[in-house]
This record gives C-alpha cells, structure tokens and sequence, in this order.
C-alpha cells in the first residue's frame, strides 16, 4: 500500500531462484474440458474470460474430454505424435552436433513441440507462417526435408540460404516458412501486412503471425496487434509463452497485465489461452483460429501456455538463472507423453509402438545427418562458396558490388 | 506532355502504376481519403478504392512492416512516411528487414517496395521536419536510394522505383514540391509551371535508377549533389561566373561513378554539396571514392559544403542551410586551390 513518503520502484521476480524448490502455484490450471468453445463468429467482448484460462483437450488420465475434442482421427494424431518425436530427436542430434564443433550454434524446442507441430497441420497449403526461431515443428510436420534444415544449420556446400544465415534461421516459401530474421518482432507485423495482401487481392490464404513471451514486449508486436485490428487481417496472431527469454521470466514483460492473451482484448481481437502442451487442445484452438480467418471474421491472438525446458540456446546456461529441477514441476507436463498416453487409451498406441516408433526416428535423422554431414560442416568439408557473399544483395548486382567481389578474389 | 509540379508528378507516378499494376498498394498517414499533407496522393483513393489507397495508424514500423509482409505476398507497396524525420521507428523495418530479405532468403523472398518520404529543409521545419536522412540508408546493403531535384525526374525514378525488384528509399526534397528553389530566400518564389523540367510525359515512362543528370556542364569544377542542392548550387555558379559541371546524382544508391569520375577527371576539381550534416554524411563517401578513383588528376582538394553537425534549428535556418553565398565561397576556393 502506497503511503505519503518516498517512491519506490516495482521490479518483478520470479518466485524462485537457483537452489529454491520450484513452486508453480501460482499457475492456476483449469480442469481439462472445463473452457467452452465459441462460435467462430463470436462477438469478441463476450469470450472476455478466455483470455484469462486455459483450454485444455487431456486430463490427467489421458482422456480427450469437452467442447475443443473430438477433432483428430488416430491416424492423424500418430502421424502428430511421430512429428513431436521427430524433432525431439533432430534436436538431440544437432545440439550434439554443436558441442561437437560442426556448428557454431542451435536452438532446440524441447517442452514445446506440441505447439508448432500441431498448429501447422490446422493450416492449408498456401498458408504463410512468420516463425521465430523456435518454430521448427511447422517445417517437420509440414514435410520440409530435414537434410536441407541439417545443411542450413551446418551451413554446408548444400545449405539453401548459401551460409549467409546463422543456424536455425531457415527458410521455405514453399512451406509457408517465411525467412527468420534474427531481430525479434519484426515478423510479426510483417504476417499482419501479408494478411492484408491476400485479403487486398481476394485471395483465401491466411497468414500466422509467431512470437515468444519476451518479445511481446517489442514496439513491432503492439504495432501489428493495431493494424491487425483496425484492417480485420486474416491472420494468427500466436504468442508462445515458455515462461523464460533467455535469463527473464515471463513477468518482466508482462507486467501487471493478468496474460499475454489479455493484451489482444484492448485491440478488440478475440483472443485464447492453450495449453501449450496438449497437442489436441493447440490443434482445435488454431483450426478455430483459422477457420475465423478464412470466414473474413478477422484476427485471433492466441497465447500457448508452456515451458522451455532447454537452455535458451547453445550459449545458455539456465542452471544461473532459474531451479534446475523447475521443468520437472511444470504443472502442464511433457506434451509427448502426454499424447502418448492419451494414444495408448484410445488403443492407436503403445509403449512397444513408441519405443519402435523412437528407434525408427532416431534412425531417419542419423540418416538425414549422414546426409547432410556429406556435404560439410562448419568447420570441415565442402563450404558455400566466398562468391556467394556478394549475390542476392539485390536483384541485379551493383557496379560497387562487383568491384568489391573482384577485389575479394572470388 | 503536360506541366505538372513535383507533388503532381509523384501523384501521376502512383496513378500510372495503379492503372497498370492491380499489385500496387499506396498507403500512409493521412494518405487515403485526405490525398496526404502534401496532396501527393490526392485522388487516389476515389480513383482506385479504399483497398488500393488508405489511411494507416500512426505507427511508421507498423506501415513499414506490413508493407514488407505485403510485398513478400507478391503486392508492389508504395507507402508513405510523413516526413522522412520521422522515419526512425521504421528503420529496424528498414534495416534489418527490407535490405535483407533477399540476401537471408537466398532469393525465397523479396520486397519490392518503395518507401516515399519527404526529405530536406529551407521551410522553417526546425528539427523534426527538415532532416535529411540518406546516409542513414546508403550505408545499408541492400537498400537503394533516389533523391529527384524536379517533376520530370520525379515522375521518371518514382515508376522505376515503384518497378524496381528491391526495396527503394524514395526521399523528396519537400522544399521543391511547388517550385525550384535556389536558397536565395529572400526573393520569391519562382512555380514549377516557369521551369521546362515541370514538362512531364504523359501515361508511363521511366528513368533508370543510378544514372546521374549533368544540369550544367563545365570545364572548371565538378559539384556533385542532389535534390534543393542543385539548384542552389547553380545559382552559386551563375554569381561567382565559374565554369562548374553541376551534376545530380539522382540516385545516391547504385551511385554513378562513371559520370562522376569522367567529370572530375576532365576538370581536376570537386566540391560535394548536401543539406545533410558533415559528419559521416553521403558527402564522405563521395568524397572518398573521387579521392580513389581520380587522384591524379586532382588539382584541389575535395570540399564538402553542408549542413553544421547540429541538429536543425528553427530562426537560424538561413545561417543552417548551405545557400549560393556559402557554395560560391566553396567554388571559389576551389579554383584557387
């Protein structure tokens, strides 16, 4: 309580801290089943408290239960289930592949794999995601070749973008991957505008806008949230919240604000809270999503509730920052297992499938790294050639560009 | 052909390529209904409807930004920033997005956008609608830069910039939308309808982007400069009676060193002139590169007249703006060199 007297200034801290026993009370964790679902024509002030709780398909014995289930066949969540377990594997393999000095940086998912995998198979070819770096399941479950995503990471003689980009900054028009760019936000506006383009041209394409918890905080997020309202865009406004950029929890830049999805209210767009970790729940809330775009009803803002159980990246240590054991009491789980239990309850799976399922994978991307590791890596075998700096500055090379090529010698 | 001022030329740009093009979009502050602070898109919204031309919030990353997306949609987007001092909340846009689409994608995507601004001083703007920005773009690969002086180029470069396959920094020197102006402030204006560059084709035509315009040839000195400043610079020509070659760079970005050099090479001299600050400024650069590529044949050393590195001041605009006094000074000391 503010009495007369001096100010003081509120800086927000997690609750616990290296050493502290994680404690993720405060989470409050609706009952699966427990979220109605709306009309997609809904009026966007009625579905005000959406923004508040959590949508939720899985309970805690793996039954699909309420209004968001009922949407996917067996076949359909096996084939999402080995995605997960896809790129949990190719995460694996290529942050091994750092340590051992044949890139110079990764990225992995790991705890988040539900999100980009499920969301991508609610889209239509056509369709254009603005990924951040930690979308990769949109590429593996959307069928981009994981020897290409290993060549760019290796920036290898084959890697698509010719090494000029850091590791993990793929890109695929044909996926509806759009380039990575390595300044946060700035995409996210930019899939506002590419809505806008389609609905200027008539076309039915939407677009999904990415974006982590941290990076909400950008000036380019409240920019495209405005214009995403004001001109009705056809697009996904996604917001993934782990809890953590990189060393920051999630309250520095949300603030007193009750959710990330509650920033979508002020702006007018209907806006939802997953689970992050529940594959069918993120499934049904972006097909929701998505059939309001493609109806012309507009924007969605959804923020998926979950955990990043890795290092930032590579050059992170979270062990400085925050409890080592705290991925272990994330109250939402672990979004493989729990597909996975909910598949073997529905008789489509079981744990010889799954351990059958983890050697075939494991096999397919080592395969895939041979592949790729044929080609180079960073440090070692064939390279992109130096020419290749100077191309695709512009659509035609400069005078002063090929000056500067000819005195590079290459 | 048709008399036309510079804020009717860029207007006739935008209706041209909207009539040819259903993938240009024109949008901005104030740039749909009202036809935009300076009338540069008057019209336009009647004429095309509200989806081709319209209002944006105020958010300068926001118009840039989508843009961007809309241009990797495969729309031709001609936007624009109010004043080009306002430009900064778009520059991470700029910079980090627009320049480098193509080069990160490896050619996946690309932003063929032109971002119009309104750009240059001698309006009594004060600091934060005089600035002159360029070399805040020229030093970004991947970004090219064009500054037309008059109607006929404006028109010409607009197109090809509105055509271009790469994001274009289109800055237009506001000082000039009505009529030339020679920084001889205290005489009055002369209106684009007395100037033969105010004839301007009608329907398409296109000027090539980084070709520069030799307005006065000349034997004695080669001034090399853009937008107001060419102007200015041949009225310091005609008062000090010196035999200047006048060059308008028009685009600063592929810049055209051929004609630069073969001028500086054939009078031995050169004086840069821009309203930008010194420092740092596109001044450098092309003092820099006629250092390299004419050493011998320089007489004199290159002179840069410019703007004072301080910010843009209101009463002193006159002692601020390089006019014909300050230029002629320059030229002088030149020869004298």
């Amino acid at each position: 309580m503010t009495t007369d007297g001096k100010l003081t200034l509120h800086v927000p801290e997690p609750a616990v801290r290296p050493g502290g026993t994680p404690d993720f009370s405060n989470v409050k964790i609706p009952k699966a089943g427990a979220v109605p679902r709306p009309e997609i024509d809904v009026e966007p002030e009625t579905i005000r408290d959406l923004a508040f709780s959590i949508i939720r398909v899985l309970n805690r014995n793996g039954e699909a239960v309420g209004p968001w289930a009922g949407l996917l066949s067996d076949e359909e969540l096996v084939a999402g289930m080995r995605h997960m377990m896809t790129l949990r594997t190719f995460d694996a393999r290529m942050l091994i592949a750092q340590r051992q000095g044949k890139t110079s940086f990764y990225m992995q998912h790991l705890g988040e794999e539900a999100v980009s995998c499920a969301f991508r198979m609610a889209l239509q070819p056509g369709d254009m995601n603005f990924p951040t770096y930690r979308q990769a399941g949109l590429l593996i479950a959307g069928g981009y070749s994981m020897v290409d995503m290993m060549c760019q990471i290796y920036s290898n003689s084959r890697d698509p973008l010719k090494g000029r980009q850091l590791p993990v900054m793929y890109s695929s028009q044909e996926h509806g991957f759009f380039t990575i760019s390595g300044n946060l936000a700035t995409q996210y506006v930019q899939a506002v505008g590419w809505a806008m383009a389609s609905a200027i041209s008539n076309d039915t394409k939407i677009a999904a806008a990415w974006i982590g918890d941290g990076s909400t905080a950008e000036s380019d997020f409240h920019a495209a949230l405005v214009f995403a309202s004001t001109y009705k865009a056809p697009v996904i406004l996604n917001i993934v919240n782990n809890q953590w950029a990189i060393s920051t929890f999630q309250g520095i830049a949300r603030g007193g604000a009750g959710t990330f999805a509650a920033r979508g209210l002020g702006f007018g767009i209907p806006s939802l809270r997953v689970d992050g970790n529940d594959y069918l729940a993120v499934y049904a809330v972006a097909k929701w999503a998505a059939e309001r775009a493609r109806r012309n009803l507009g924007p969605t803002l959804i923020e998926y509730v979950t955990y990043r159980v890795g290092a930032h990246s590579t050059s992170d240590d979270p062990s400085a920052y925050r409890p080592k054991t705290e991925s272990d009491a994330w109250p939402l789980g672990d979004p493989i297992i729990r597909l996975k239990n909910h598949l073997i309850l529905r008789g489509a799976w079981s744990e010889e499938r799954h351990k059958q399922a983890e050697a075939e994978i494991l096999d397919t991307v080592i395969a895939a790294q041979k592949e790729a590791e044929s080609f180079g890596t960073l440090h070692a075998g064939a390279k992109p050639s130096a020419r290749e700096m100077f191309e695709g500055v512009y659509a035609e090379m400069p005078p002063h560009l090929r000056r500067q090529r000819q005195q590079a010698g290459v | 052909m048709a008399r036309m001022t510079m804020i009717e030329a860029i207007r006739d740009a935008m209706d041209v390529m909207m009539a040819r093009d259903e993938k240009v979009v024109v949008f901005g502050e104030d740039v749909g209904y009202f036809g935009g602070v300076f009338r540069c898109t008057a019209g336009l919204q009647q004429k095309y409807g509200r989806t081709r031309c319209f209002d944006a919030p105020i958010s300068e990353a926001g118009i840039v930004g989508t843009a961007i997306g809309m241009a990797t949609y495969g729309l031709r987007p001609c936007i624009e920033i109010q004043f080009a001092d306002y430009m900064y909340p778009a520059y991470d846009q700029i910079v980090s997005e627009a320049a480098r689409l193509r080069y990160r994608s490896n050619g996946e995507f690309t932003c063929p956008m032109v971002v119009r601004m309104p750009t240059g001083g001698g309006i009594f703007g004060g600091q934060t609608h005089s600035q002159s920005p360029e070399a805040l773009f020229t030093h970004v690969s991947g970004l090219k830069t064009v500054v037309p002086s008059n109607p006929y180029d404006a028109k010409g470069l607009l197109i090809a910039a509105i055509e271009d396959p790469d994001p274009v920094i289109f800055l237009e020197p506001k000082r000039l939308y009505n009529g030339p102006f020679d920084g001889h402030h205290d005489r009055p204006v002369t209106p684009w309808s007395k100037s033969d560059l105010s004839e301007v084709p009608d329907g398409h035509f296109s000027l090539p982007l980084g070709k520069a315009s030799i307005v006065r040839e000349g034997a004695g000195v080669t001034v090399l400069t853009y937008g107001t400043m060419v102007y200015v610079a041949q009225a310091a020509a005609a008062e000090t009676g010196i035999d200047a070659e006048i060059i308008d760079l028009r685009t600063l970005l592929p810049l055209d060193m051929e004609t630069i050099a073969a001028s500086v090479r054939k009078t031995g001299r050169c004086v840069v002139v821009h309203e930008a600050t010194l420092t740092s400024g596109f001044g450098a650069e092309l003092s820099a590169l006629v250092q390299e590529s004419c050493f011998f044949h320089l007489e004199a050393p290159v002179v840069r007249v410019t703007g004072w590195d301080t910010p843009y001041p209101h009463a002193q605009e006159w002692d601020y703006f390089p006019g014909p006094a300050r230029v002629g000074r320059a030229l002088v000391e030149t020869m004298e060199a």
